[in-house]
């Protein structure tokens, strides 16, 4: 096949797959990160390390208790979830009432927690975690060779995601939770008890970044560090997309992944830097962001 | 009407007599401070607490809750660092390019973060910020890992010599002392009141015709450049510019500095950057870990705190006197 501006079509789709990784993961993370701000007009900056909790829940499954991949996957996002109800219940609770900025700042405080004990525990050095016997080896797709587990990720996470906008557009408890979104008052009148709601949205949307931290486990290492940086990206996604609709979180995550991967390819210096610099653009046209809504 | 203006003049006169007399002796005691205490801590605690009282300026006052100070105050550290030492300028001119190059930082920050409020406007600055980061740490003259190592003291306007430590905290003090009268002046001034009422409500003060966007980016700017002025001391005193200074961290420091002191007291970022400061240099000779520690200090100021130590002060002498 013949290179693509002097490019190897080889480098290309591989910077696109990962791209496309890396995309799945910032669309998971908005995606928490806009269901549990739609109900409880808080910003979770605990999302990445809750993130990277569930990845140490797999890791530690595996090492301690021998449950392997199949396992962790169910039972890191019931753990990390129900963390987040505890959290949500004992401290976020209480602060509903006032500026949303006190939320921002109780979860940064909380992910300040999470990952210094973590650090303190198992130090900054990655811990590997294997692929999985059945997702092992890859496929040539005659372009590119694309390793089994990875296709596996990014085919996983469009489920998810696509599966979380069906349970919120399309269902009754999501018609519920939407309804509690604009008005609660209204919702708990009709005899809906809204603060259970509330309490399994956060629970739900923290068990979604548990997930990725699973899924994430095999690609990346499992280091107490891998989530705070990702979420301050997954933070410019979220502006850059607007925090009114599910489908553009996802669709924003994985636009913003394939163009970082495009970015390494063509301009590596710049990949770390360039959704915020679409983030700027985005602000300095359409301040209410791609999907968004002025409110 | 003249008997009651009499009288609230009378009141208002006691507690601004009680305020002199508490400057006065705390000034006292920030002169003579380094003959107690080791004078590198000092000069540390007066660049965080210049840092924390711009920040204040805007949550305080403005109620912008900026996420990504730590940007102003890290560039401005390599930018005096650089150009004293690669370019061998006198101290103060470094440290003026760095309090302009911060400022210029904040006027681009603040256009683009303005455009959004609330929690936004914290993603959005904290986003920008972590741009910072990325390009400190890919530049060639920054030095990456490194930082920039070694930078020299040198002679304040050509005739005191900051090698001395002495001579240093004062300077360092003076800087500080400018740095706190100026943001004194700005919330006393009008443009203050309209500050505050932009926190308050910002749709009324709109519509009493204020153009509510250039106050905040007014505040914005001087908030940045003094942060920058800041974080160019810090250099100089340290001789060292390195990324730890534009790492989110120290972000998120600065915000707990100014919530545990008070936020939208003066004096509370000062009182909390001493304690932070003082807390952690206490911490890095034990075995705890300093982030975990930080971070509970955090969910306990939001969660039971909100006024801090002198935010929950002036309350309760305010209750007593009524």
């Amino acid at each position: 096949m013949v290179s693509l501006l002097g490019i190897p079509p080889q480098v290309l789709f591989g910077q696109l797959l990962l791209g496309l990784i890396n995309g799945s993961f910032y669309a998971l993370l908005s995606l928490g990160l806009a269901v549990i701000f739609g109900m409880l007009n808080v910003i979770n900056f605990a999302h990445g390390a809750l993130y990277m909790v569930g990845a140490f829940v797999a890791w530690l499954l595996l090492t301690y208790a021998g449950i392997g991949y199949w396992g962790a996957l169910v039972i890191a996002p019931v753990v990390v979830g129900l963390l987040g109800i505890l959290l949500e219940k004992t401290m976020l609770s209480r602060l509903y009432k006032l500026d949303h900025l006190y939320g921002l700042l109780l979860t940064f405080g909380l992910a300040l927690i999470l990952e210094g004990a973590f650090r303190h525990q198992y130090g900054v050095s990655g811990q590997p975690y294997p692929i999985p016997a059945a997702l092992q080896g890859g496929q040539n797709l005659g372009f590119m060779f694309l390793p089994n587990y990875r296709g596996w990720v990014v085919v996983a996470s469009l489920v998810i995601c696509f599966g979380t906008w069906f349970a919120i557009e399309r269902t009754k408890l999501g018609a519920y939770l939407r309804a509690a979104t604009e008005n609660p008052t209204l919702v708990q009148a009709f005899g809906i008890n809204v603060p259970v709601m509330v309490s399994l949205t956060y629970g739900f949307g923290v068990a979604l970044a548990g997930l990725a931290g699973v899924l994430a486990a095999p690609i990346y290492q499992v280091s107490p560090l891998m989530g705070t940086n990702l979420i301050i990206i997954v933070f410019a996604v979220v502006v850059i997309g607007g925090m009114g609709s599910i489908l553009g979180a996802i669709v924003t995550g994985l636009g913003l992944g394939l163009l970082e991967g495009l970015t390494k390819v063509f301009y590596p210096e710049a990949s770390n830097i360039v959704v915020f610099v679409v983030m700027a653009i985005v602000l300095l046209i359409k301040p209410a962001g791609l999907f968004g809504r002025e409110r | 009407m003249t008997v009651a203006s009499n009288s609230t003049r009378v009141a208002v006169r006691g507690p601004a007599i009680g305020t002199a007399l508490i400057a006065a002796v705390l000034l006292l005691l920030a002169l003579a401070a380094p003959f107690v205490l080791y004078p590198v801590f000092l000069m540390k605690v007066l660049c965080f607490a210049l840092f924390a009282c711009a920040f204040n300026l805007l949550i305080g006052f403005a109620g912008l809750l900026s996420f990504g100070h730590a940007a102003f105050f890290g560039s401005a550290a390599y930018i005096a660092a650089h150009t004293v030492k690669e370019w061998g300028w006198a101290p103060e001119a470094g440290l003026l390019a760095a309090t302009v190059v911060a400022g210029l930082m904040g006027l681009v920050f603040g256009l683009i973060a303005i455009r959004r409020q609330g929690i936004y406007f914290a993603m959005i600055t904290l986003a920008l910020s972590q741009m910072v980061f990325f390009l400190a740490l890919q530049l060639p003259f920054t030095h990456g890992e490194d930082g920039i190592q070694g930078v020299p003291r040198g002679l304040l306007f050509g005739l005191f010599d900051l090698s001395q430590p002495l001579t240093m905290y004062y300077t360092v003090l003076a800087i500080f002392l400018a740095g706190f009268a100026l943001i004194w002046r700005t919330v006393h001034s009008p443009f203050g009141q309209v500050l505050k009422a932009i926190r308050e409500n910002e749709p009324r003060a709109v519509s009493l015709g204020y153009r509510t966007d250039r106050y905040k980016l007014v505040a914005f700017v001087l908030s940045a450049s003094l942060a920058g002025l800041a974080g160019g001391t810090k250099a100089i005193v340290f001789q060292l510019a390195s990324l730890t200074d534009v790492t989110w961290q120290m972000s998120g420091e600065v915000v707990l500095m100014t919530l545990l002191g008070g936020m939208g007291t003066l004096f509370g970022p000062v009182v909390g950057a001493g304690l932070v400061v003082t807390l952690e240099s206490y911490l890095a000779s034990t075995s705890l870990p300093v982030p975990v520690v930080i971070g509970c200090i955090f969910v306990v100021c939001v969660l039971v705190f909100r006024r801090g130590i002198v935010g929950e002060l002036m309350h309760r002498l305010s209750k007593r006197g009524h």
